[in-house]
C-alpha cells in the first residue's frame, strides 16, 4: 500500500503522517532495547576495575606514631596524613569558634578520637598537597596559592572553599586503623 | 504539504552549507539498488558493520592494554579478570576478527561467482583487495598484542620471511623489528600500527563505496539495469533486509563469544611467551591457513630458493586476483548462466578448503603433497581456466531484463545472449 | 550434479572443522570426555568442588605451581567469606617493599594479594625442578588441548607400564603427555589432603576437585558469561524473528 519513497528534489523528506504499524513499532522498539543494553558493558568497562576497587581501603598501624609525629599513607592513589596530635593542637582545635571558621565544623566531627587526626592531604583549592606544621594556625599550609589549615585541618585564610577531606576510617583495634 | 516546522529549517540551513543529510538520502534512502539481490549480497553490509564493532572493541580493550613484553600478556588477563565486562570485550573482539574473515571471504566468493568483478567494476574489485590486505595486516599485528607462544611465533615466522628478499633482506628485517629478533621495540609498533590501520580502512571502505555508487550494485544475473523497473530505492528494502541478514549472523556470533569462544584460537596462545621455546607446531589463525599452506609447499625452484619462492607465491595468491576480471574471458558475468564455470567454481572452493586444511598440519607426508597439489590447482585455476574456459563456454541465454524473470515467470523468450557488456 | 561440486566442497569444510580440535591434540593418547558441572549452555561451578580443589591446589601442586593471576579476593567468588579469605591468605607469606631500609620484605598475603608463588622467580622455580620450571596454572585448562579433561586425564594416568617408551632419568611416565615423558612426578596418591566436607580423598576425586578448581581459576567470568549468553541470544533471536517478519512484509509491497 504504501508507495517506495519517491526521490524528490532537494532531497526533503515530505512531511507525511503515516500510520505506524504494530510490527515496525514492537521491532523498533525491541531493537532499541538491544542497542541501548549492548551500549551499557562499552560504558561500565571504564568505571574501576575489581583490582582498583580491591585497593580502596589501606590499613595503617599506628603504635609507631609517637605524640606530635606524622605520617604520610597512601591510599586511592592519594596522600593521607596520619597524625598524633599533642594536648595543644587538640585545645586549640576545639576551642575555636565557629564564627571564625569559612567552613564550620566541630573538631569532633572531624576526628572520632582527639588524639589521631586523619585527612586527605589534598588541598582543597587546586589539589597541591599542603606542608605539616606550617602555617599562621600552626596546622597545615598550602604553598601553591597560600591556603592555612587549623590543627584540625579546617581552612582559615587563604583560597581553599572547604576543610580538608576526612576519609572514612574506623579503629579496627586501638592500634589499627582502616582508611576506605 | 504543510510548511516547514523551525527545525525542519533548521535542518535544511545546516544542509545547504554541508548536505549530509542530502548526502545520506541520496546514498542509504533513494539510492536505487538492482530488486532481485539475494541473500549473498548481505555480507559487504555485515562486513562494515563488523569493522565498526572491532574499532568500538578495539578502543576499550586499548584502555586496558600496555604493549610492553614484560606487562602485554597479564594486560590482556586483567582485561579478562578485573576491568568490568571485559572478557566480554575481548572474545567480542578476537571472535570478531575472525567473523570479519567468514564475512569478507563469502564477500569476495560472491563477487568471483556472480562476475561482479567484471567491466566496469574492476577498481571496485581493486579496493576490495586492497581492503582484504589491509585487513591481513591489521590481523596479523593483532594477534601479536596478547603476547603468548603463538604471537611471538607466528610473528618470528613471518617477519622471518622478509629475510627472503636477496641482499636487502636482513635489513629490512632489523628496520621491522627494530631489532635483532622480535622484541618489545616489535611489540610497542605493531600496537601503534594496529590502532592506525582499521582507520585506514575506514577510509578505503568510503573509496570502495563511492566506486561501487558509480555503477551500482551488481545481481544475481549479472545482467545490467535497464529501467527503474528493475530497481528499488535501498531504503527500506534492503535497509530491512540487511538488518535482518544481521540479525541471523549475531544469533551465529554470539553463539561463539559466549559459548565457544576459544574454539576458533590456539590454546597455545594462553602460554606466555618464550623466545627460548618453540611450539612444537606453529600455526597462525584459521583466516591465515590457505596463505601459510601455499608458503610452505613451495620448493627450491632453480636459482630461487624456497623461502623466496614461498614467499612470492604467497603474495601471488592474492595478486593475481587483480587481474582476474581481464584472467576471465567470459562475456557473461553471473555463473548463473555459465555451466561449466559453475562446476569449476565450486573446485576451486574445494580446494582453498583443501589449501586451508594442509595449512593446519605440519609441512611434511601426505600433506605437504596434498598442499603442493591444492596450490598449483589454484593457479591453474586462476591463470589457465579463467581465460579457457571463458574462450570455449556456450552460455546459457540471459533474460531480457531484471524484471522480466519476474513479470513472465521464466528467462527463455525474448532473451538474447551475452547480454551483460564486458 | 549441478551441486555436486558445491555439497562436496561443503563436506569437505565440515569434516575438516569436525576433526581439527582431535587431531590438534598434541598427546600420544586419546583424552576421553569427562561430564562438568561447568560444560554446556547453563553450566556453572559446584562450589563445593571447586572449594575441594583450592584444597589440593594448597596442599599438592602450590608446593611447586604458582596461580599468579588469581588474587585471594578471587576466593569471594566461589563462596568463601571475608574473614574466611582473610585466613587463607594469612597463611601464606608474599614479598613486600622497599622498606624504609631499602630492603626487600616478606610478611602475610592479604586478601588484595595474588597466590604467593612457591619460588621466588622462574630461574628458581627451574634450578628445583630439574632445569624446567613448573609452569603457572592460573590458565593451564585454556592452555592445553581438551581442557579440563586432559588435566584430570593427565593427572589419573600415570602409570609404570611404559609401552615402547624409553623414559629418560628423572621423568615419569604419562601416555597422556606429549611425548609420553613427563618432568612432573605422579603427584597425586590418594588421602593427599584431608577434605573439609569429609569426601573420600581418592585420586580420581581429587584430581576431578582439582581439574574444576583450575578450570575456575583460568575463567573465572564462566557463570557470567553463560548466564548472559543465554539472555543475549535468546532477544537475539526474538529480535531476528521480529525483523524477518517486518522484511517480509516491507517486501510485500513489492509485486
Amino acid at each position: 500500500m504504501a508507495e517506495s519513497p519517491a526521490s524528490t528534489a532537494g532531497g526533503a523528506v515530505p512531511e507525511e503522517e503515516t500510520r505506524r504499524d504494530f510490527l515496525y513499532l514492537a521491532t523498533g522498539a525491541v531493537g532499541t532495547v538491544g542497542v541501548l543494553a549492548a551500549a551499557w558493558p562499552l560504558v561500565h568497562q571504564m568505571n574501576p576495575s575489581a583490582d582498583v576497587l580491591a585497593l580502596s581501603t589501606t590499613e595503617v598501624d599506628l603504635s609507631g606514631i609517637e605524640e606530635g609525629q606524622s605520617i604520610t599513607v597512601v591510599w586511592r592513589g592519594k596522600p593521607v596524613f596520619v597524625r598524633h596530635r599533642t594536648a595543644a593542637e587538640i585545645s586549640a582545635a576545639e576551642g575555636a569558634a565557629m564564627a571564625d571558621l569559612k567552613d564550620p565544623q566541630p573538631d569532633s566531627e572531624r576526628a572520632q578520637r582527639p588524639q589521631w587526626l586523619i585527612l586527605v592531604g589534598v588541598c582543597t583549592h587546586f589539589g597541591c598537597i599542603p606542608l605539616g606544621q606550617q602555617g599562621d594556625y600552626d596546622g597545615w599550609f598550602c604553598p601553591c596559592h597560600g591556603s592555612h589549615y587549623d590543627t584540625s585541618g579546617r581552612i582559615r585564610k587563604g583560597p581553599a572553599p572547604t576543610n580538608l577531606v576526612v576519609p572514612r576510617y574506623e579503629f579496627r583495634d586501638d592500634t589499627t586503623i582502616l582508611i576506605g | 504539504m504543510s510548511k516547514p516546522s523551525v527545525g525542519m529549517k533548521m535542518v535544511q540551513w545546516f544542509d545547504h552549507r554541508l548536505p549530509i543529510l542530502t548526502f545520506t538520502n541520496h546514498a542509504l534512502v533513494e539510492y536505487p539498488t538492482p530488486r532481485n539481490l539475494n541473500y549473498w549480497w548481505n555480507f559487504g553490509s555485515l562486513a562494515g558493520i563488523i569493522l565498526v564493532l572491532q574499532i568500538i572493541t578495539g578502543v576499550v580493550l586499548a584502555m586496558h592494554y600496555t604493549p610492553h613484553v614484560d606487562y602485554a600478556f597479564n594486560s590482556v588477563e586483567h582485561i579478562m579478570r578485573d576491568v568490568n565486562y571485559g572478557w566480554l570485550m575481548r572474545y567480542l573482539h578476537a571472535n570478531g576478527s575472525s567473523a570479519f574473515f567468514v564475512v569478507v571471504y563469502i564477500h569476495i566468493l560472491r563477487g568471483l561467482y556472480y562476475g561482479s568483478y567484471k567491466n566496469p567494476r574492476e577498481v571496485l574489485w581493486w579496493l576490495g583487495i586492497i581492503l582484504l590486505f589491509l585487513m591481513m595486516a591489521t590481523a596479523f599485528m593483532g594477534y601479536v598484542l596478547p603476547w603468548g607462544q603463538m604471537s611471538f611465533w607466528a610473528a618470528t615466522v613471518i617477519t622471518n620471511l622478509f629475510t627472503a628478499f636477496p641482499f636487502v633482506g636482513e635489513s629490512i628485517v632489523n628496520w621491522l623489528w627494530g631489532g635483532f629478533g622480535v622484541g618489545n621495540p616489535t611489540l610497542n609498533r605493531f600496537f601503534s600500527l594496529h590502532y592506525l590501520l582499521p582507520f585506514v580502512i575506514v577510509a578505503m571502505v568510503f573509496l570502495h563505496l563511492w566506486a561501487l555508487h558509480v555503477f551500482k550494485s551488481n545481481n544475481p544475473l549479472g545482467i545490467d539495469v535497464k529501467g527503474p523497473q528493475d530497481e528499488v530505492p535501498f531504503h527500506p528494502y534492503y535497509t530491512v533486509k540487511d538488518l535482518f541478514g544481521l540479525g541471523v549472523f549475531m544469533v551465529i556470533f554470539l553463539a561463539f563469544v559466549f559459548y565457544a569462544p576459544n574454539f576458533l584460537g590456539h590454546p597455545d596462545n594462553y602460554i606466555p611467551a618464550n623466545p627460548m621455546l618453540t611450539p612444537a607446531h606453529i600455526v597462525p589463525e584459521w583466516y591465515f591457513l590457505p596463505y601459510y599452506a601455499i608458503l610452505r609447499a613451495v620448493p627450491d625452484l632453480w636459482f630461487i630458493d624456497a623461502k623466496l619462492a614461498g614467499v612470492i607465491a604467497m603474495f601471488a595468491s592474492i595478486l593475481v586476483l587483480f587481474i582476474v576480471p581481464w584472467l576471465d574471458t567470459s562475456k557473461v558475468r553471473s555463473a548463473t548462466f555459465r555451466p561449466i564455470y559453475k562446476q569449476i567454481y565450486w573446485v576451486l572452493v574445494l580446494d582453498v578448503f583443501v589449501l586451508g586444511y594442509a595449512g593446519s598440519q605440519p609441512a611434511e607426508g601426505t600433506w605437504l603433497i596434498i598442499g603442493r597439489i591444492a596450490t598449483a590447482y589454484y593457479f591453474f585455476h586462476m591463470l589457465i581456466l579463467l581465460p579457457f574456459i571463458g574462450k570455449i563456454e556456450r552460455p546459457k541465454p540471459l533474460p531480457a531484463s531484471i524484471s522480466e524473470p519476474v513479470l513472465k515467470g521464466g528467462g527463455a523468450a525474448a532473451a538474447q545472449p551475452a547480454q551483460g557488456r564486458s | 550434479m549441478r551441486n555436486l561440486g558445491k555439497y562436496a566442497a561443503l563436506g569437505v569444510a565440515l569434516g575438516a572443522l569436525w576433526t581439527a580440535p582431535a587431531l590438534a591434540a598434541g598427546g600420544t593418547a586419546p583424552v576421553e570426555a569427562q561430564q562438568w558441572s561447568f560444560h554446556g549452555v547453563f553450566g556453572s561451578f559446584d562450589r563445593a568442588e571447586v572449594q575441594r580443589g583450592l584444597q589440593v591446589y594448597l596442599a599438592v601442586c602450590a608446593t611447586c605451581h604458582s596461580l599468579d593471576l588469581v588474587a585471594y579476593r578471587n576466593l569471594a567468588e566461589i563462596g568463601y567469606n571475608e574473614d574466611q579469605i582473610k585466613d587463607i591468605a594469612a597463611e601464606y607469606e608474599v614479598t613486600d617493599g622497599p622498606d624504609d631500609d631499602g630492603e626487600m620484605f616478606q610478611r602475610p598475603a592479604k586478601p588484595s594479594d595474588y597466590f604467593a608463588p612457591p619460588y621466588a622467580n622462574l630461574k628458581a622455580a627451574a634450578a628445583m625442578n630439574g632445569g624446567k620450571a613448573p609452569p603457572d596454572l592460573s590458565l593451564i585448562t585454556k592452555a592445553r588441548a581438551g581442557g579440563a579433561d586432559y588435566i584430570y586425564a593427565l593427572l589419573t594416568g600415570y602409570t609404570d607400564d611404559t609401552g615402547e617408551h624409553e623414559i629418560p632419568e628423572g621423568l615419569s611416565y604419562n601416555p597422556y603427555f606429549p611425548g609420553g615423558a613427563i618432568g612432573m612426578p605422579p603427584p597425586l596418591y590418594g588421602d593427599d589432603v584431608a577434605y573439609a566436607d569429609g569426601t573420600a580423598a581418592t585420586i580420581e576425586q581429587e584430581a576431578r576437585d582439582v581439574s574444576a578448581f583450575l578450570t575456575w581459576a583460568a575463567e573465572p567470568e564462566l557463570e557470567a558469561r553463560k548466564q548472559l549468553g543465554l539472555k543475549v541470544i535468546l532477544f537475539m533471536l526474538v529480535l531476528t524473528v521480529l525483523l524477518y517478519a517486518t522484511k517480509r512484509k516491507v517486501w510485500r509491497n513489492l509485486h
